[in-house]
């Protein structure tokens, strides 16, 4: 049996074509904020059960539960906040408002509560550190003054040009039970695969009856591969390489908050909501330059006896000439001289000069599907 | 909500119990008896959560997301 969704229930918040009409219709008489792509691409998991058992922007009292307890007010565990900000709101607790993107209406929303906080200590509390440099850090402190709290209502959905790979809970749920797949595995990446990604993933498949590649598409910084790329890679790995019958691929859009620890619990509900009941959870998930120790993303788990997703933890891989094969330090007797690790960057500036990783770096046919685009990187 | 305003109740539980408990969790995280009950707690009632049965969608619905997952290639 899949997972049961975070907190109980598998949440939808979208509504009905002759709702979406009326409200669309009548959205002069709302007071409009207008998001950005990453609030409204948290919007869109909320409304789909991705964020489950949230059913709209945290109110002030989880707010302050989850920065000082990670759990909702409620005691579920929570470790990211998932807010809306606005400046000075011309609206009042009890009023529906409307939440633009691109121009587009994306949600109602029913305002429970307007609250001020604290940037600085939400920062600290949430990415354990107030450098300005950290992505997530920035972040926070180009958001407005006022954080509104509240449940949404789905309206219009942000364009989405990987709807072919795009899986809502509801449907995954489906799909592992149409499968018989009782336990499954996920494996997030934002990355086209090596063979130490392949390793990890048929390592935890081996104890599972189901593997779930969920590629993150969301914003890209330069030198990243593009969406499309890291897709296709999969595909063709998929292809030549996976069982069919106990691996699949869809993709979640989701913003990268870079949080460490607290991101790697985050991972995790996400992927229970989608129906797993396992996840891989890498060195340093979820980390960015040195602000988290290279293991604080298993250590938080303990924190955890009711998360109710076992985490793997599978070390790094790396290739051993002496073994033949790809291994991690813990099934590998031989010294560091006989050792090649996967660099990332060194892949890439591999495939920057037209040059073929080695068969034991990189399958030839993913090396193939990157060459194929002109660009594979964003710049 | 610091600690001060977080909500807390009061248990009993019998005397040997508690301090069988104190003496378990010498030397480990565990920095008093009430923090060691509550993540046992939490632990038997997740476990029990887990065995209720998972939610039901209709069968309309059920028989939608089947149709676009045999037209996206997921289902046969």
């Amino acid at each position: 049996m899949v997972s049961r969704p975070h907190g109980g229930r598998l949440v939808r918040r979208t509504v009905s074509d002759n709702t979406r009409e009326r409200i669309v219709g009548e959205q002069h008489e709302y007071p409009a904020v207008t998001i950005d792509r990453g609030t409204a691409i948290d919007l869109e998991n909320i409304a789909h059960g991705v964020y489950s058992p949230l059913d709209g922007f945290l109110t002030g009292e989880d707010y302050e539960s989850v920065l000082d307890h990670m759990r909702l007010s409620d005691d579920t565990p929570w470790t990211i906040p998932v807010l809306l900000d606005a400046d000075e709101p011309g609206f009042v607790e009890g009023d529906a408002i409307l939440l633009f993107h691109a121009g587009t209406p994306v949600a109602r929303m029913h305002v429970e509560d307007i609250y001020r906080y604290d940037k600085r200590h939400l920062a600290l509390k949430v990415f354990g550190t107030d450098d300005p440099e950290h992505p997530g850090v920035m972040k926070v402190h180009s958001m407005n003054d006022y954080l509104v709290g509240g449940e949404i209502e789905l309206l219009n959905e942000i364009p989405n040009e990987f709807g072919r790979y795009t899986l809502r809970p509801v449907e995954t749920r489906v799909l592992f039970r149409e499968r018989g797949w009782d336990t499954v595995v996920a494996f997030q990446t934002r990355n086209v695969p090596h063979t130490g990604h392949e390793y990890v993933q048929k390592a935890a498949l081996t104890f599972v009856d189901g593997l779930f590649i969920n590629p993150v598409l969301g914003k890209k910084k330069p030198g990243d591969y593009r969406d499309e790329v890291i897709i296709k890679a999969y595909e063709v790995l998929f292809e030549h390489y996976y069982p069919k019958d106990a691996a699949t691929l869809a993709t979640v859009r989701y913003e990268m908050r870079y949080a460490g620890p607290r991101e790697a619990i985050h991972h995790a509900i996400m992927r229970k909501n989608f129906g797993c009941t396992h996840f891989i959870v890498g060195r340093d998930h979820a980390g960015v330059g040195d602000y988290y120790g290279p293991y604080d993303a298993w250590k938080i788990f303990d924190e955890f006896p009711d998360l109710g997703i076992t985490p793997m933890f599978i070390r790094e891989a790396f290739y051993c000439r002496k073994c033949a094969g790809m291994v991690n330090a813990k099934i590998c007797p031989h010294g560091g001289e006989h050792h090649e690790k996967i660099s990332g960057t060194r892949l890439r500036r591999m495939i920057t000069g037209g040059i073929q990783p080695p068969e034991h770096l990189m399958r030839p046919e993913v090396f193939e599907v990157i060459s194929s685009f002109e660009k594979p990187f964003v710049e | 909500m610091s600690d001060e305003k977080r909500k807390y109740t009061t248990v009993s539980i019998p005397v040997q119990l508690y301090e069988k408990i104190k003496q378990r969790i010498e030397g480990t995280g565990f920095t008093s008896v009430s923090d060691y009950v509550t993540y046992v707690l939490r632990e038997v009632l997740a476990s029990l959560e887990e065995e209720e049965k998972e939610e039901v969608f209709s069968k309309e619905e059920e028989e939608k997301v089947k149709e676009r997952l045999r037209a996206l290639g997921y289902l046969d």
